[in-house]
């Protein structure tokens, strides 16, 4: 087994995502520790995304038709390809919806350990991960052993900007698996377009499974009229189809950078979390004291959110 | 299509969270469990394929508490079968790896065309359950999928990636689909009709082997340190006072 880090790139529409500047970020260090290289694995990709990877010491590359856009089969063989190629002792990838695909698969079909919602590797005899769980409530320190291990790392756990840097690193062509075709890439939808751009506002009141049912969205929808801002929503509200995706601040939905966050009724699972870290000041109402929000947000009141939306409205009328 | 969900247990994270002696997992004893939501979403999409385009639910738990209710309801929902996975019990398995092998291993005596899971559950220490079982099964997974439509021998559906940007995928089954929300909420069911079904349907039984360690090993686990945490507000006084502080009323 080698001594070498390997980041999976991913890279949809043409471009590379932060989350492989961020894992680029985080390998470095844990490869000098390690006393190995630091690689990037680039699937389908362009000359102009080796570009963007200076910070790696070498490009593993398997480009073939049909690897162009993520597609799970097809970048599985491939990824496995160049974990066969590299052999590194430990494999980076996004806890994203691309790396969710891929992390599971390679740890089951490679028989090697692998830590999901990972916030940060160390690197001693064994690795040892830290990782997230219980919708935020518990951090776990988690051994992976001497490698070769995989750890899929949370969007935000590292610094897009360290990892990124310009360069012509060595590029090492790998051949391309053979894929069934079973699943096949037909194209990006857009996003539907908003009626209120919630990255636009300055000031934004947030809502989640606190509210308990649909009335709730109108009472923070009065709220946010007094204040004269819009009401984005975490993903639970948008999957009951209570709000328009467009709304939806997190993982999945849209990274906003208010001067104020108001979250009520909002647990704060590390997928809601990756959204609000542009956040100036985040003001959280939650009945439950224990709720992970409270650890982030810089102000935190204990009560039912649908008192203080009344008291607040009348203050400010 | 013949579709089969397998669910899981998951703590409720209502409840006040105990760690073990050693430190290293919840005290089984002092959790609460409860169906893991995006499972719902899972059987949710299940039942509405069934509808539009005909075919079979089976549902399929490892045994444990609660779980006769969980299939129960599923039958009530209009799941054609429930099988419980006897032998170990859910809190006996650490970790999804080695919930995703017995589930791989019953799954092998079953016919099938798709295997919808939720995407992912609050206790994904090791992998999502859908690719562990993709791999197993020697079949394609696409997690984060929404919108599963079958279209004569594919499927097609969205994978969804942030900020509402999404790929449409086509697959051709047998395959694993890790569904993020059915098009509609979970149907709600009377406990009246759960309990009708409780006393005409059976529970199928699947016995499967003990499971396998796990690759890694939880050495300790805390909540998170309090430390940084926020400025308590004692009212919606004190609130408004912020708002003024920054300049927002």
């Amino acid at each position: 087994m080698g001594r070498d880090v390997l980041v999976l790139a991913e890279h949809l529409g043409g471009s590379l995502g932060d989350i492989t500047f961020e894992l680029l970020g985080l390998a470095r260090p844990l490869a000098d520790e390690l006393g190995g290289s630091c690689l990037v694995g680039l699937i389908g990709g362009s000359d102009a995304m080796v570009g963007q990877l200076g910070a790696a010491d070498k490009v593993a590359r398997v480009d073939a038709p049909g690897l162009e856009d993520f597609n799970p089969e097809g970048w599985i063989a491939a990824a496995r390809e160049l974990i066969g190629a590299t052999e590194p002792a430990l494999v980076l990838i996004g806890h994203t919806s691309v790396g969710m695909d891929l992390a599971g698969a390679l740890s089951a079909a490679l028989q090697i350990p692998l830590a999901s919602s990972v916030t940060g590797v160390t690197a001693g005899e064994h690795l040892v991960a830290s990782a997230t769980l219980y919708g935020g409530k518990m951090n776990a320190e988690i051994d992976l052993g001497p490698g070769p291990a995989i750890a899929a790392v949370i969007s935000g756990a590292g610094t897009a900007d360290t990892g990124r840097a310009a360069g012509s690193p060595e590029v090492i062509a790998v051949a391309p698996p053979t894929v069934q075709g079973r699943v096949r890439f037909e194209g990006l939808v857009q996003p539907e377009a908003a009626d209120v751009d919630i990255t636009a506002s300055e000031v934004l009141v947030a809502i989640g499974r606190g509210i308990g049912d649909q009335d709730g969205v109108e009472v923070a929808q009065e709220l946010a009229d007094a204040l004269g801002s819009a009401v984005a929503a975490s993903r639970p509200i948008v999957d009951a189809g209570w709000l328009p995706k467009s709304r939806q601040v997190g993982k999945s939905g849209l990274k906003v950078t208010p001067k104020v966050y108001l979250a009520l009724g909002i647990s704060g699972a590390p997928e809601h979390l990756e959204g609000i870290k542009g956040a100036s000041t985040v003001i959280a109402v939650n009945t439950d004291p224990a709720a992970p929000i409270f650890r982030v947000a810089d102000y935190g009141l204990v009560a039912d959110l649908y008192d203080v939306c009344e008291e607040l409205v009348e203050i400010l009328e | 299509m013949h579709i089969l969900v397998p669910t899981k247990q998951v703590p409720d994270l209502v409840e006040e969270l105990f760690l073990d002696d050693d430190g290293t997992a919840l005290d089984p004893d002092e959790c609460d469990y409860k169906l893991n939501e995006f499972d719902d979403q899972a059987l949710e999409e299940a039942l509405l394929l069934k509808e539009q385009s005909g075919g079979t639910v089976t549902v399929l738990a490892l045994d444990g508490d609660g779980v006769n209710k969980v299939l129960y309801t599923a039958l009530a929902k209009g799941a054609d079968r429930a099988i419980k996975l006897t032998g170990p019990e859910y809190t006996d398995v650490q970790g999804n790896l080695p919930l995703a092998k017995l589930y791989a291993a019953a799954m092998k005596r079953l016919d099938y065309d798709l295997v919808l899971t939720g995407v992912q559950g609050v206790d994904d220490r090791d992998g999502q359950l859908g690719p562990l079982l993709g791999a197993l099964l020697g079949l394609p997974c696409v997690c984060v999928a929404t919108g599963i439509e079958a279209d004569g021998d594919t499927v097609a559906l969205h994978k969804e990636y942030a900020g509402g940007l999404m790929a449409s995928l086509r697959v051709t089954p047998p395959a694993v689909l890790g569904i993020q929300a059915a098009r509609q909420t979970p149907r709600y069911v009377a406990v009246s009709k759960v309990r009708q079904v409780q006393q005409t349907a059976t529970l199928e039984e699947l016995e499967v082997d003990d499971p396998t360690p796990p690759l890694s090993k939880v050495l300790a686990m805390a909540p998170p340190e309090t430390g940084g945490g926020a400025t308590t507000l004692a009212d919606v006084d004190a609130l408004a006072d912020v708002l003024r502080d920054k300049g927002v009323i």
